[in-house]
């Protein structure tokens, strides 16, 4: 579960106060709203990347506002990929175990899992200059869920992909969430993806986040909650 | 009311435009002129050389710097110099352009203008400095042991002594490497430490593990840059380390001390001796650094 209550963020010159929204456990939401207005800022807030200036960021039940962004365990899913050049598709998938002490035996298995989740088993060994959008999107969302996190935070993680890409990106994330059980926060402005992805539609507007769930009358939160 | 003149604009004949070869030419003349005066500069050397030893017989002059020990003292000394002031200067160099390239904060700006001082100084004045600041800090710790007794001392000699050279040459060119350092941080975007952040780094982690291994390019040309400018640093190091032979001579000092007796043969041996130095070091660190770099990146 997702939890924002009066939440202010200042970021450059730029701030957003006041941000009050949930995400029900298990649920995909989606956070829609024009360039500019701020979504990205909320979403790095709760991956603890932003300074928090006012209210609470509640994971689970947990008040997270002041922990640091590693002790958060949230899966982060930049908008290109911001892989590392420096390191193989494997190293990728496994770097977060190694900081957190997996033997190798450990990682390796959790690296073949991953890459057959995510589709990369054939680029495992390759270095990450001259992947494709579709593939490096795979692989750093395979990076993102190296450690099994709770939630998954996505920021425009399909604007840069070609339509079929993007098709397969989709389906690949509706499944890996439904096998996962992880929470997920995905920031848009693309339409399609939040009808094809979201069970909660959250809408940025004016520095308000509203829920937009089309036929919920605005009370999605409440209809999951009860469909848990 | 008649038809708007604009309108008939678009009908009109098809609008002839110049030719591009001018704007190419003028490209190729303005930066040809420079590279052919770099090309005919070292060429001009050559020929000299070549001209003395074989036509007028001059062989002599180019034969004595060639055994000369006191030259190949200076040779080693100016490669082994350039050497550490370049592993030193890595050391200042990273951390300083890590933090002008990642960080806001007061004094910034007088950060990143202090580090232009080595840069805009004349040479000399950055030699006589370093002898006045060690003229000084004898004073100051002469006056300490006459208050307290206590003997401060350096723990190695610097002026007139090899590790004068390396820090006149420190002095300098480390201020390119930190300009080169910053360079290069500043393409690596901060979004991947970041990631490295909530994938359960700490901030040293991040930077370890992310940031410096993608930084491996720049700090070869960091490395580089160092490296040249420290082989030809001449001004502090003649002020403040001397020009003793087989003491605190480096190459710049030999090619100066055969001017001024007025060896010309010599004093050119000598500089295309350091050409090929340089250019022997960067082929190797471009090679070697680019299979170091591809073997990775690109798989």
């Amino acid at each position: 579960m997702i939890e924002l209550a009066d939440v202010g963020v200042v970021s450059g010159g730029f701030s957003l106060s006041g941000v009050s929204f949930h995400v029900p456990r298990g649920a995909y939401a989606v956070l829609m709203g024009r360039t500019g207005s701020g979504k990205t800022t909320i979403l790095e807030a709760i991956c603890g990347l932003k300074r928090v200036v006012a209210g609470e960021i509640r994971l689970a039940g947990e008040n997270v506002t002041r922990l640091k962004a590693a002790e958060r365990g949230i899966g982060f899913v930049p908008q290109d990929g911001a892989l590392f050049r420096s390191m193989s598709v494997r190293e990728h998938l496994e770097f977060a175990l190694e900081i957190r002490g997996w033997t190798r035996a450990q990682r390796d298995a959790r690296v073949a899992e991953l890459a057959a989740k995510v589709g990369v088993e054939h680029l495992l060994a390759r270095g990450v200059v001259g992947l494709s959008g579709g593939e490096t999107q795979r692989v750093a969302l395979g990076r993102a869920l190296s450690f099994r996190p709770a939630i998954l935070c996505l920021d425009e993680p399909l604007s840069a992909l070609d339509d079929e890409s993007r098709q397969e990106m989709i389906e690949l994330l509706k499944r890996i969430q439904r096998e996962t059980g992880v929470t997920a926060l995905h920031v848009t402005h693309n339409r399609g993806e939040a009808e094809r992805l979201a069970d909660v539609w959250l809408r940025l507007e004016d520095g308000a986040v509203r829920d937009a769930t089309p036929g919920a009358g605005g009370s999605t939160n409440a209809r999951m909650q009860k469909a848990e | 009311m008649s038809v708007p003149s604009s309108a008939k604009l678009p009908e009109g004949p098809r609008r002839r435009v110049g030719a591009d070869w001018p704007f190419y030419l003028g490209l190729i003349l303005l930066g040809g002129s420079y590279v052919a005066l770099i090309l005919i500069t070292l060429l001009a050397d050559v020929a000299f050389v070549a001209i003395e030893t074989i036509g007028h017989g001059h062989g002599d002059a180019v034969r004595q710097v060639l055994v000369s020990e006191e030259v190949w003292y200076a040779t080693k000394l100016s490669v082994l110099s350039s050497t550490a002031t370049t592993v030193l200067s890595l050391w200042v160099a990273v951390p300083i352009g890590y933090l002008l390239s990642r960080f806001k904060f007061r004094g910034r700006a007088l950060l990143d203008a202090i580090l232009d001082i080595p840069i805009v100084l004349p040479p000399l004045v950055i030699g006589v400095s370093l002898l006045i600041l060690f003229k000084t800090g004898g004073i100051v710790s002469a006056w300490i042991a006459e208050r307290t007794g206590i003997e401060l001392a350096m723990p190695v000699e610097f002026p007139y002594a090899i590790p004068g050279v390396i820090l006149a040459q420190f002095l300098v060119a480390a201020a390119f490497a930190v300009r080169a350092m910053r360079l290069s941080f500043d393409e690596i975007p901060f979004r991947k430490e970041e990631v490295a952040l909530t994938l359960g780094c700490t901030r040293g982690q991040a930077f370890w593990r992310v940031v410096l291994p993608e930084a491996r390019g720049g700090l070869l040309a960091a490395a580089t840059v160092t490296w040249a400018r420290s082989l030809g640093e001449f001004g502090p190091v003649l002020v403040f380390a001397g020009a003793t032979p087989k003491r605190t001579e480096v190459l710049p000092t030999s090619v100066f001390l055969q001017f001024s007796v007025g060896d010309l043969i010599g004093a050119v041996t000598i500089s295309l001796g350091m050409v090929l130095i340089a250019v022997v070091v960067l082929v190797v660190v471009r090679v070697f650094g680019h299979r170091d770099l591809s073997g990775r990146a690109l798989g």
